[in-house]
């Protein structure tokens, strides 16, 4: 099925969970990334069963500092 | 209030602009904007409010000028170096337009200050560099019911939200809660381009300058980011039910504000 991840249109198997995709997409420290899809968030407590959709639109919002200190 | 001859000519071009005009330039000649951090994003929003006129420039920031700031932080000059960043920036903001009033504030923001001072203002620049003033930024302008633009940078990348009161999501319902102290790895020096400040720190003193005018769309319900390497700008809609935020939703937990601890890097700059 295809999905949308930050904007790119992405071909994935079908139930990829946002767990998965946040592997496939090697995110680093996942724990510090708030995770939309279809604007709405994803408890992180979610992402294991959280199963994508055909055509579902996802967004990886980075926590961003100001150039001194960087988290992942 | 009426312009002088000098004022008529220094604002031109933004009186000129329908959108700004003489209404909206005595609108910025009245506002008040409070920069928080006289650093990468500080700098470049202070020096273009400054310009711009904004008649009230609040800038709070506890350093001093060093030599490793000058590569990005553009208020502060070689001439400075040791110098209070606040004075430092002041003396830059008067130089640059003498109808300005400059408010200095030499301390960081804690949760014991923050509220009284941003009281007075009605604006705020997030300009600084860590989150825990990033999230007690957040909670105090949701409690004092302020406006205020986030803004983060690093390495070649930036990003921006702004937060108006009751028209969008605040910082902490997209991002909860601080990274802990102790995450590991936390932090590792970073590193950031000079003009990624100029950037973000240019698009955050816009947003100011369009709530006080009051045209134009803000970023209130998106998050814009920006990727220098990519020269990528995207603007990524945020969800709108806050109704789950601990400071800004429907059942608030978090009322008293937070003084989280700052994550010690080694050799941090
Ligand atoms: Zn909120």
């Amino acid at each position: 099925m295809r999905i949308l991840v930050a904007g790119e249109t992405k071909e994935v198997k079908e139930g990829l969970t946002v767990a998965e995709l946040l592997i496939n997409e090697q995110v680093e420290t996942p724990e510090y990334v708030t995770v939309t899809v279809n604007d709405d968030f994803i408890d992180p407590a979610n992402f294991e069963k959280t199963e994508l959709k055909e055509n579902d639109s996802i967004e990886f919002l980075y926590f961003m500092g100001g150039g001194r200190y960087v988290v992942y | 209030m009426s312009f002088t001859n000098e004022q008529l000519e220094r604002y031109s071009r933004h009186i000129i602009l329908k959108e700004i005009g003489a209404k909206g330039q005595k609108k910025l000649l009245n506002a008040r904007v409070l920069v928080i951090g006289a650093g990468g994003l500080g700098a470049p929003a202070a020096m273009y409010l400054a310009a711009a006129g904004v008649g009230t420039i609040g800038i709070a920031d506890a350093d001093e000028v060093d030599l490793s700031n000058l590569q990005r932080q553009i208020i502060h000059a070689t001439k400075d170096l040791g110098k209070p960043k606040v004075q430092s920036a002041k003396e830059t903001m008067n130089e640059l337009n003498p109808d300005v009033t400059v408010n200095t504030y030499h301390t960081f923001v804690t949760s014991e200050n923050i509220r009284e001072i941003i009281r007075d203002y009605d604006f705020i620049i997030d300009g600084t560099d860590n989150f825990p003033a990033k999230f007690l930024i957040n909670d105090a302008c949701v409690m004092e019911k302020k406006p205020f633009s986030h803004a983060g940078i690093i390495r070649f990348k930036g990003q921006l939200m702004t937060y108006v009161p009751g028209e969008g999501p605040c910082y902490r319902c997209v991002f909860r809660d601080p990274p802990p102290k102790d995450a590991v790895p936390t932090c590792k020096q970073a590193g950031v381009v000079g003009a990624m400040g100029g950037v973000i720190g240019s698009l955050q003193a816009m947003e100011a300058i369009k709530f006080i005018v009051g045209k134009g769309q803000l970023l209130t319900g998106y998050l814009l980011t920006y990727d220098a390497l990519t020269m990528e700008f995207r603007k990524i809609k945020l969800p709108h039910n806050t109704e789950n935020c601990p400071v800004c939703g429907t059942h608030p937990t978090i009322t008293q504000l937070i003084d989280y601890e700052q994550a010690e890097c080694d050799g941090a700059l």
